[in-house]
């Protein structure tokens, strides 16, 4: 009883999130702005994380979660770099 | 009994968490122009993620594992994130429709048009969303 209620919520939420990445991908091709494709990227990252943590509470290991901290820093970092190239045609000034 | 009940608590935030990322993508694929656009993954997925982060944090204690503040750190840097990220995606965003029309503030266009008008622009060589013509700031020989 205890763990079947558990691995059910984790293979609906699983699904919920393999559909989100699918949704994100559909925006990150379709566009139609630069800026449509950096918010879809940063939603992307967002939920690679969510299922990296998902994975983590289903093999029960604590290993992921450095990954899921690491994603989550460079994705931030992603996201201000290409906001700031296209608002200033440079990262670096 | 105790444990069924921490049990069950996992297990629905596991599901809302789940739930909300989902509705902030959908949020994203469905919605008209990019400022409508921008609520789902902000909102929407951030608390989803916030949720099963929130959801992994009680489950390891629940199994006897240490109790690691790895999850704490992450759901923190999101929600301290989202929002300037968010806000760097808009002046992008206002910054490529001005420079693609080729035009300074029009609001009776805009409302023609159906769109957000475009904030003023502070001076002729500085504009709302780059705070200083781009060019203007470099020099030419290096």
């Amino acid at each position: 009883m205890t763990g079947s209620v558990i691995s059910g919520a984790l293979l609906f939420a699983m699904g919920c999130v393999a559909l989100a990445i699918v949704l994100n991908m559909w925006r990150l091709f379709r566009g139609p702005s630069a800026a449509d494709r950096i918010l879809a990227l940063d939603t992307l990252v967002i939920n690679a994380i969510a299922l990296i943590v998902l994975h983590g509470i289903l093999e029960e290991t604590t290993m992921y979660f450095e990954a899921a901290l690491l994603l989550a820093m460079v994705g931030f970092v992603g996201t201000a770099a290409y906001a700031k190239f296209l608002l200033r045609g440079d990262i670096v000034e | 009994m105790m444990e069924q009940a921490l049990d069950i608590l996992i297990a629905a935030l596991i599901v809302l968490g789940g739930s909300f990322a989902l509705i902030g993508s959908w949020g994203l694929a469905r919605l008209p122009g990019l400022m409508a656009r921008l609520h789902g993954p902000t909102k929407a997925t951030t608390l989803g993620v916030g949720g099963c982060l929130i959801a992994s944090m009680l489950y390891f204690p629940a199994k006897g594992m240490d109790f690691s503040v790895h999850e704490l750190l992450v759901t923190l840097f999101l929600f301290i994130t989202a929002p300037i990220s968010a806000n760097m995606v808009a002046k992008a965003y206002l910054h490529e429709r001005k420079v693609a029309e080729g035009r300074k503030c029009d609001p009776a266009a805009d409302a023609v048009a159906g769109r957000m008008p475009l904030p003023e622009a502070s001076s002729a060589t500085c504009d709302w969303a780059t705070f200083g013509a781009p060019e203007a700031s470099k020099p030419d020989t290096l």
